[in-house]
């Protein structure tokens, strides 16, 4: 069994969802990883907030520190899961699932996680 | 009291007390010689008290004869006596008496320290169980050996390979230093948690023992309560959630012994008192900021003592078992889950997930999916419910399925 990172991207970080419409993502993505942990294939994951996210870029070879700009890039991430699955395409049927990929543009980015053994 | 019943009594509530006690002064490696004390005390009460009457304070009898007979052993075995008396020397300051105290604070002490050591982790948790109802709530190896369905020979041979580990492993009577408390009290839980399982779930057929074991496992969970080192969020939550389950005592089994199943149930015969204090240990869980798999079960226990079916008790009810399963996978956990979400989702999306969970040897999944298929198509869930009863291992398993299969035709299919 292998372990695989699923991550959503959003193609629009700066839209602004009202409260009911966050409420009620936020209910379906718990259904959705409880559905995933309830077949035993969940092992960790969490949700990554924009309040206090920071970028830290290289600009004339010195680290630059900003408060994005988000706006910038395309897409941004919102979260990640990582789920054990026997192949690639049962990690990409959990990933179907994510009520991210009901917003127009939005993905799934599913990446298999290194084992840190020498074979990846 | 009469004698024939007070001996019996004392010894449920005494044993114990000396046994501990003794533990402690004794060493975690002369486990035994404890309990023959603590038992040999008994016997001379039996002995005694029919001739010579009652005496006036039984309790300060037993004690008083305990601390002679543990004077006494360590006396006549010389080699042994000065291992001892060498250590008793270093932890005490009166080199010239032996103290043994039995003094109410130092029971409870004693007990705990035994709890810590009796759940370590190098013994296998059922091993914990039998030692913690042998040394900590004064079962005897008979009774413990009813609990598991197993004989008296299987129960001595774990307890005596549980005590040599100990031995071996050169476990302290002690409470962990505070910096390992924490790790050290998961393992405690665990075990209590189990062995109140044991009683709640048993397949025994002796009622009385089963209440027994959960009144134990709730007594030393109030013991960790008292203390103020183990009077932490996640123990609340765990004495809570007994409290939750042990208030449908009266109610989930029929006079027959059939298992009453939570929707047939009799409210009015939940245990009122208990679901109170369940809700204060709840309240008092709900310190600091690290939710426990029995900060989670306890919040699912309190809606269940709910009735009514509300749309608020089934969507708090399946995200409960969202994170619960996050925490802890359980095939258990899994099905509630999705019984959690047919009633907050709709059965047709239960139905779904359902399919996922492959719980193909568990007779409890084919229930859940004739549940599920009832109403909707009739013919499937008598398919699943027949599955139920072939995968079922008890008659009366099998009984309350065929039940849901007669009530079949009461639902119309769309």
């Amino acid at each position: 069994m292998e372990e695989y990172a699923l991550i959503m991207r959003h193609e629009d970080g700066k839209k602004v969802a009202s409260p009911e419409q966050m409420e009620v993502w936020m209910k379906q993505t718990m259904d959705w990883i409880g559905g995933i942990a309830a077949q035993n294939k969940f092992v960790s994951g969490t949700g990554l907030p924009f309040d206090g996210a920071r970028v830290v870029k290289t600009t004339n070879s010195k680290p630059v520190v900003t408060n994005g700009p988000f706006g910038e890039i395309k897409e941004t991430i919102g979260g990640f899961i990582i789920v054990k699955a026997d192949s690639i395409d049962e990690a990409v049927d959990f990933a179907k699932g994510c009520p991210v990929l009901q917003g127009e543009g939005n993905s799934m980015e599913v990446r298999k996680i290194a084992k840190n053994d020498g074979t990846h | 009291m009469q004698h024939q019943e007070l001996i019996p009594h004392l010894f449920r509530t005494e044993f114990r007390k000396i046994a501990a006690v003794l533990c402690k002064v004794f060493g975690i490696e002369h486990i035994e010689i404890a309990e023959d004390i603590a038992s040999e005390t008994f016997l001379s009460a039996l002995e005694t008290w029919p001739y010579k009457g009652t005496p006036e304070n039984p309790v300060a009898w037993l004690y008083t004869v305990a601390k002679n007979k543990a004077k006494n052993h360590l006396q006549r075995n010389q080699i042994f006596a000065k291992k001892i008396s060498k250590q008793i020397k270093n932890n005490s300051s009166d080199n010239e008496e032996m103290e043994i105290d039995l003094s109410e604070q130092n029971i409870t002490d004693s007990q705990l320290q035994m709890l810590f050591a009796l759940c370590h982790p190098s013994i296998p948790v059922e091993s914990q169980i039998g030692l913690s109802l042998r040394i900590l709530c004064g079962f005897g190896i008979e009774e413990i050996a009813t609990a598991f369905l197993t004989n008296k020979e299987t129960i001595n041979k774990r307890l005596f390979r549980a005590k040599e580990k100990l031995r071996i492993e050169e476990v302290k009577i002690e409470f962990p230093a505070s910096e390992e408390i924490s790790n050290r009290l998961e393992t405690v839980l665990t075990t209590l948690y189990l062995l109140f399982s044991e009683g709640y779930y048993s397949e025994s057929q002796d009622t009385i023992l089963r209440e027994d074991l959960c009144a134990e496992a709730m007594r030393l969970t109030d013991l960790l309560i008292g203390n103020e080192q183990t009077d932490q969020p996640a123990v609340h939550a765990l004495f809570s959630l007994m409290c939750f389950h042990a208030s449908r005592f009266k109610a989930r089994k029929s006079q027959e012994g059939e298992i009453i199943l939570y929707d047939d149930q009799d409210e009015t015969l939940w245990d009122k008192e208990l679901i109170a204090k369940g809700s204060y240990h709840l309240h008092n869980a709900s310190r600091g900021n690290k939710v426990s798999k029995y900060h989670l079960e306890a919040t699912i226990a309190y809606w269940n003592t709910q009735k009514t079916d509300t749309k608020e008790k089934w969507e708090n009810i399946l995200q409960l078992y969202n994170k619960l399963l996050q925490l802890e996978y359980s095939p258990v956990a899994a099905l509630n889950r999705t019984f959690a979400l047919s009633k907050a989702n709709g059965k047709q999306e239960a139905i779904i997930e359902a399919e996922k969970l492959n719980l193909t040897n568990n007779h409890f999944y084919f229930t859940l999916l004739g549940e599920l298929y009832t109403g909707i198509d009739n013919r499937k869930a008598s398919e699943n419910f027949q599955k139920a009863i072939s995968l079922a291992k008890t008659q009366i398993d099998r009984q309350t399925i065929q039940k849901k299969i007669d009530r079949l035709s009461e639902h119309k299919t769309p």
